[in-house]
This record gives C-alpha cells, sequence and structure tokens, in this order.
C-alpha cells in the first residue's frame, strides 16, 4: 500500500512498512548513519540518522522510525545538523586522535562525518578511551580505544557468520566490545573471516600487517622472494585504485610486483587449478569407495577453522586437499626450490589474499614442513595497494606483463574459484572429464552461480546422480550442516566460503565494497571465463606437466606429502 | 552432579528467558562466576560465551573471581558517599592492588561494592568478614586491612 509523505517540504510516495531512510534514500536524501545495518533490525543506537518530525518538532530515528501517512520531515533543520554535530563531538570526545598513524587514515566514517558536520573544533573534552590493544590473534587486529561503539562488527560475526565471538562487555562508559573473559580473540571462536573488519567504520579492527617482514626480505640478498596473488585480486583491486570496478588488472599487477622486487611472480589460480585435479580425484575416490560423504571443500580457513570448532564431526567429509595458497606454497619450496637449486629456508614466499583468515592459515602447525612455513607472509587487497605505494610503484603508468612460467599458467575454472559457486563449478568440469572422458559440452552450472546465500542442483555425470550445493556466509552454512545432522542425505559434494559472495566478498577486500561492485567483481571472473580458452584444470598444459615431470598422478604419494592434510577438534571459548 | 549442573537441571534448555536467574543462582551457590561455569551455562543455553559474559559484566551485581580470604565490602550508598567512601574506595584499590569485583593473587583479599548497609549513622562503614568497621578514612582504611592480612596467618 502506497502513500504520501512530505520530506524537506517535498511530497514523496512511500510504501507501508518502509523506514523513513528508505524512503530518503530511494530518493536521493542522504542522511549520515552509523549503527544502521542494510537487512537487520535496526537498533536506533547511535542516533547519528535522526531527522525532525515536523509536526511534533520531536527528533527521530530515521533508520528504525516506519514512515506513515501524513508525516513531514525535515532532514536538515539546524536543530538536526545541531545534534548529529554534537554525536560527532561526543565521539570524538574519548577517542584516541590517531589518525595520522592509523590505517584508516583518510578512509574512516569517523573522519568523514567530522568532515560532512563541520566539526572544527573541539568543544567537548572527555577522558580518552584506554584498552588493551588486542595482537593475539594471527589475522586480527583489535583495538577498542578507537571504537565507536556502533555494533556492526557483533552483528556481523554473530548473524552473518554465524560465530560470535565478541559481544559488548560492560555497561555505560566502561562498555567495550570484546571477546569473553577479556581473553585474545586467538583463544575464541574467531574463524578470522574478517568481516568485522570490513563493517568497522574505524580503525578498531584491522588485520595483523606483515610489512615489515617483507621488506626485510626483499632486502635481504641471501633470499629468493616469491609472490603469489589470490584468483579474485585482479578483478577486485580496482576499488582500490579507483578505477571502474571489475576490471581485470591482471597484467599490470604482474608488472607492479616485479617493480617491487619479487623475483618470481606465481598465479595462485594455477594451484587452484591443482586443487581442482586432487580434489575432483578425491570425490571420485569416495564415491567409488564407499568413502565420507557428503565431501565438502577446504580451501577456505574460515571455514576450516570453523568446522574444527563447531562441526567437528564433519572433519572427516573436509577435502583433504589443502587449499590454492598453500598448494603454491609447498610446491613453491619443493619442486620450484629444486629446480631453482635454492633450499626452501632460502625462499620467503609471500601470497597476496582477498582474506585475512590466510593469514592464520599460512602460521598454521599443518602448513609447515620441518618448522619451515609454505608461505611465509600474506598481503590483504588492501594491504596491498599500500605496499605498491611504499614502493612508489605508479600503476596508471606501467605496461602489462606476464606472470611467470612454468607455475604461472591457468585456466579459467581456476580464476573462478574468487566466486561463490566457483570451485563446484571447476570441480565439476574435471570430474566430468575424470569420469566419461569427454569434455562436457556445456561447461557453465548456472544454476551455481552469483550471490544467492545457498545454491543447489543435482548433476547427472553418465548415469551418476550428484547432489551439488554451494553455500556462502557462515550462517548458511551452519543451516545446511544442521540439516545434514537431521538426516538430510542428497547432497554428495559441498562448497563452502565463510565470506558472503566467496572470495570476492573476502575480508581483505577494500572497504566499503558496494553490491555493485561486487557484482561486477563476480562478472570480471565470468567473463574471463568466457573469452578464454582452456576453461578447465586438467587442460592446463602447466599443470599437466607438473604431474609428468614432478608429482605423478593425482592422490599420488608426492601429493600426500605435499599437497594434502588433516585437521582437528579445536577447543575455543565458544 | 556438579553445582552448576544442578542449577541448570530445574530450569529448560535452549533459550535465553532463564539467563540472569541461572546465573544469579549460580553466583549465590559459588560466590562467583567461574569460567567453567559460564561455558557451561552456554552449553546448556546454547547461548555463545561472549553474549553471557556480555550480559553478566552489564550487571553490577555478578564478579568473576571467587571471594579472598578476607572480604571487603565497601559501602557506596549515601550517607557513606557524602562523607567520602569513594576516596576510601580508590586508597583501598591502590593499596591491595585491585579493583572493586576482583581478588588480590595471593587470595587473600577481595572487594565488592555494596549498596547502603544500613548503618549510615557510622559512615563512611566498610564490612569485612562480615565485621563493621566505622568513620573510616582513607588513612585508617589501610591498618584495617593489613590486621587482617597478619590474623589470617
Ligand atoms: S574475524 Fe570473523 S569470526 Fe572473527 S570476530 Fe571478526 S567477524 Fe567474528
Ligand atoms: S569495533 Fe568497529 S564495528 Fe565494532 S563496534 Fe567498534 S567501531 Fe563499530
Ligand atoms: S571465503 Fe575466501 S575470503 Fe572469505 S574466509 Fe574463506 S577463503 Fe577467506
Ligand atoms: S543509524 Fe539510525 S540510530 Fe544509528
Ligand atoms: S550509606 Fe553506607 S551504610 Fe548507609
Amino acid at each position: 500500500m502506497d502513500f504520501t509523505i512530505n520530506i524537506n517540504n517535498k511530497s514523496l510516495v512511500a510504501s507501508r512498512g518502509e523506514t523513513i531512510l528508505e524512503v530518503m534514500n530511494r530518493n536521493g536524501i542522504r542522511v549520515p548513519t552509523l549503527c544502521h545495518i542494510k537487512n537487520a533490525l535496526p537498533t536506533g543506537a547511535c542516533r547519528m540518522c535522526v531527522v525532525e518530525d515536523n509536526k511534533t518538532g520531536k527528533l527521530i530515528t530515521s533508520c528504525s522510525f516506519p514512515a506513515e501517512p501524513g508525516m513531514s520531515i525535515l532532514t536538515h533543520s539546524p536543530r538536526v545538523v545541531e545534534s548529529r554535530k554534537t554525536i560527532i563531538e561526543l565521539l570524538l570526545s574519548n577517542h584516541p586522535d590517531d589518525c595520522l598513524y592509523c590505517v584508516r587514515n583518510k578512509n574512516c566514517e569517523l573522519q568523514d562525518l567530522s568532515e560532512e558536520l563541520h566539526v572544527t573544533e573541539r568543544r567537548i573534552r572527555g577522558v580518552k578511551n584506554r584498552a588493551n590493544l588486542d595482537l593475539s590473534s594471527a589475522s586480527i587486529v583489535r583495538d577498542p580505544e578507537k571504537c565507536i561503539l556502533c555494533g556492526r562488527c557483533v552483528y556481523v560475526c554473530e548473524e552473518v557468520m554465524g560465530v560470535a565471538c565478541i559481544d559488548f562487555i560492560n555497561r555505560g562508559n566502561k562498555s567495550i566490545i570484546g571477546t569473553a573473559f577479556h581473553q585474545g580473540l586467538n583463544t575464541s571462536s574467531c574463524i578470522n573471516c574478517g568481516q568485522c573488519v570490513m563493517v568497522c567504520p574505524t580503525g578498531a579492527l584491522t588485520e595483523k600487517n606483515h610489512f615489515a617482514q617483507i621488506q626485510e626480505a626483499l632486502n635481504n640478498p641471501t633470499k629468493r622472494v616469491v609472490v603469489q596473488y589470490a584468483p579474485s585480486i585482479t578483478v577486485s583491486m580496482a576499488e582500490e585504485l579507483g578505477i571502474e570496478p571489475g576490471i581485470d588488472i591482471n597484467g599490470i599487477l604482474n608488472a607492479a610486483l616485479r617493480k617491487v622486487g619479487f623475483d618470481h611472480i606465481f598465479d595462485s589460480s594455477f594451484s587452484a587449478d591443482l586443487t581442482i585435479m586432487e580434489e575432483s580425484a578425491e570425490l571420485i575416490h569416495r564415491i567409488q569407495n564407499g568413502g565420507v560423504l557428503p565431501m565438502i571443500t577446504s580451501c577456505c580457513p574460515g571455514w576450516v577453522k570453523y568446522a574444527e570448532e563447531f562441526a567437528p564431526e564433519f572433519l572427516p567429509n573436509l577435502s583433504s586437499c589443502k587449499s590454492p595458497q598453500q598448494m603454491m606454497g609447498a610446491i613453491i619450496k619443493s619442486h620450484f626450490a629444486t629446480q631453482e637449486n635454492l633450499k626452501p629456508e632460502e625462499i620467503f614466499s609471500v601470497s597476496i589474499m582477498p582474506c585475512t583468515a590466510k593469514k592464520f592459515e599460512a602460521q598454521r602447525e599443518e602448513m609447515t614442513r620441518e618448522g619451515i612455513s609454505d608461505v611465509d607472509a600474506v598481503l590483504t587487497t588492501r594491504e596491498l595497494t599500500k605496499f605498491l605505494k611504499l614502493f612508489g610503484v605508479d600503476m596508471f603508468n606501467i605496461k602489462p606483463e606476464l606472470v611467470d612460467s612454468p607455475l604461472g599458467f591457468r585456466s579459467t575454472a581456476g580464476k573462478l574459484f574468487g566466486a561463490s559457486g566457483g570451485v563446484m563449478e571447476a570441480a565439476i568440469r574435471t570430474a566430468y572429464h575424470s569420469i566419461t572422458g569427454k569434455e562436457m559440452v556445456e561447461f557453465q552450472v548456472p544454476a551455481i552461480r552469483g550471490f544467492e546465500g545457498r545454491k543447489e542442483i543435482k548433476i547427472n555425470i553418465n548415469g551418476l546422480e550428484l547432489g551439488v550445493a554451494v553455500v556462502n556466509g557462515m550462517a548458511n552454512a551452519k543451516v545446511l550442516l544442521d540439516e545434514i545432522r537431521e538426516g538430510k542425505n542428497d547432497v554428495q559434494f559441498i562448497e563452502i566460503m565463510a565470506c558472503p559472495g566467496g572470495c570476492i566478498g573476502g575480508g581483505g577486500q577494500h572497504i566499503g565494497t558496494s553490491d555493485e561492485q561486487l557484482k561486477a567483481r563476480m562478472n570480471a571472473l565470468y567473463r574471463i571465463d568466457e573469452t578464454e580458452r582452456i576453461k578447465v584444470s586438467h587442460k592446463n598444459p602447466e599443470i599437466v606437466e607438473l604431474y609428468q615431470d614432478f608429482l605423478g598422478k593425482p592422490l599420488g604419494h608426492k601429493s600426500h606429502e605435499l599437497l594434502h592434510t588433516h585437521y582437528h577438534e579445536r577447543e575455543v571459548v565458544k | 552432579m556438579t553445582l552448576v549442573q544442578h542449577v541448570l537441571h530445574k530450569y529448560p534448555a535452549v533459550g535465553r528467558d532463564n539467563l540472569i536467574p541461572i546465573l544469579q543462582e549460580i553466583q549465590t551457590a559459588e560466590g562467583y562466576l567461574s569460567k567453567k561455569s559460564i561455558l557451561e551455562v552456554g552449553r546448556y543455553l546454547d547461548i555463545p560465551a561472549s553474549k553471557i559474559f556480555g550480559v553478566a559484566t552489564f550487571y553490577n551485581q555478578f564478579r568473576f573471581e571467587p571471594f579472598g580470604v578476607n572480604h571487603v565490602q565497601v559501602c557506596r550508598g549515601t550517607a557513606c558517599h557524602v562523607l567520602g567512601s569513594s576516596t576510601v574506595l580508590q586508597e583501598l584499590e591502590k593499596h591491595l592492588k585491585v579493583k572493586a569485583g576482583q581478588t588480590t593473587r595471593d587470595g587473600q583479599f577481595s572487594i565488592e561494592v555494596v549498596a547502603c548497609i544500613g548503618a549510615c549513622g557510622l559512615a563512611p562503614v566498610i564490612c569485612v568478614n562480615g565485621e563493621f568497621h566505622a568513620k573510616v578514612t582513607a588513612q585508617s582504611i589501610k591498618e584495617i586491612v593489613d590486621q587482617y592480612k597478619n590474623r589470617g596467618e
């Protein structure tokens, strides 16, 4: 049912159930918000979004107030603006004022709002927040002093990720966001996904930075410094560079990384192809030998940790394949090292990932051999931009270059790993070929593409009916796992990605990514798959070569030693 | 059956409705909310530990450390406040090197802040192990608690 309301003396159409904020946003009126999260129940906590009810003279929170027929609203009356300004001034009154030293400098909602509301002097002086920096996690750094208690991280962690390892602790002016018993994040159930970082308006949540180690290695003449980048990186850097979203900067990235001084550039999409070789072989092996089904992908370290903590009974279902990052790392420090006549410890291996959880994964015990990590340092997409700046790389005046070879060429199947459904699609293509000896007629599987939180279909391979499910957003996975616990048995293969949309929406990506930008990234991956020639992992010539020269065959002895692992139940505070 | 299990079995599993009464009962039975009991409540009600900790820290009534051998209650009622109980508390916290709600490392002393304990005429009042001490000052508070230290040994 539609009706009209009056906003700033203009009559606008609203429908029942819409909030005032929604009506305004539809009509190009922007009102600042802080605690508001799209699609979530409004809490009305921050009062940043207040507008004036012209009839009663009251200030009401537009994010939580439903539009009502006959309403008359002022969005920028002097009272409203003054009230918003006071809120910001109060938030600033106990803030550390560390902007110059803050990772979020120039990309901070608190800064933006104080500029927008023309805060130019310190009118309110408060006692600065005092709280301990939490550096315990391998992925996430928490600085509660910079927290403005908007509550977005708490919401995301509980509702989107189904983890809930952080919450509001204490009350009143002692309130902070913290873990149970004030313990370090590393002992909590945090899965390191970084989705809280993505929604944090300030520098209160950031990633653990590895710049120093990488710089040191680059300056160390006895180290060979190599780098790999994840499938989604080349299509999600555009926002960081301020260019049109969805542009694939592959060649430019290669050139830029060479300028920085990396000795060898690998593409993790190559090792994604390798993962597919191993994983599809494992799936077929499980099906043919009565192995544990459904098999569940294990390339997302957020999901793996979740399983260790919340779903240990599913650990036997996890594919034993390491993730592309770790497969690449293992191949670099074994096969590549031998070829280059290097000892593993002479190589410093960096990876560029859309993901904060990859930092945790890289330092897992399972990912080291004889005390040497397969991957030594991880940069997120965000960090990469800063890292390139540090080395004076001008991304706009640089000629595209090719990735290094061998171990660099990829199929488009490997590239698809960046989006939810991509691992599944790539695996189906190769499994189909292994079972039938033929290629699929139509490679694309549209039913498992896109942003839907859960996608499920049946695939028929030569009479073998395979039920497959693809979920993204940990909370959606939780629902599926619960159904399986209760007896659902029509799926044999499941892809789980912790982050909404898969790694293109990973916790290491550009902060402030819109839905449209996410879509552009996904479409960029699909476009690559459409236009390039080699669409299946098993046809990647460098993969074929790697098996011939080194690995033998999928699930072979060498593979088991280097590319597979097992996970164990993990005791955490939960 | 542990004490906590005993409390839990009186309430239906799963759901937040009974969280506060459960925590209160456990605190009454054990004197404080241990990490172990909070985790156990969480498993029983299917509530994340962070949520329970968040709720419990919201209310002043809950403590997360066991009482010390000597338990010092500092009255923060109006009469005591007017006569300087906040300085007394500050001094006490400094002297014992713990905050209200906490227990010293050696387990000798714990501090608790309480509302009017009905001895306003003697304000500011503190109560150690049930014994009242009247007209406490920032100086005398140290001597008072030190007496107990020696007594305990
Ligand atoms: S990284 Fe993920 S799991 Fe950890 S606190 Fe943030 S949202 Fe929660
Ligand atoms: S840590 Fe960030 S997202 Fe979480 S409440 Fe504080 S400011 Fe908001
Ligand atoms: S979905 Fe991708 S970005 Fe997110 S935690 Fe998993 S691997 Fe990392
Ligand atoms: S955004 Fe509306 S109250 Fe916070
Ligand atoms: S106020 Fe302290 S005893 Fe009444």
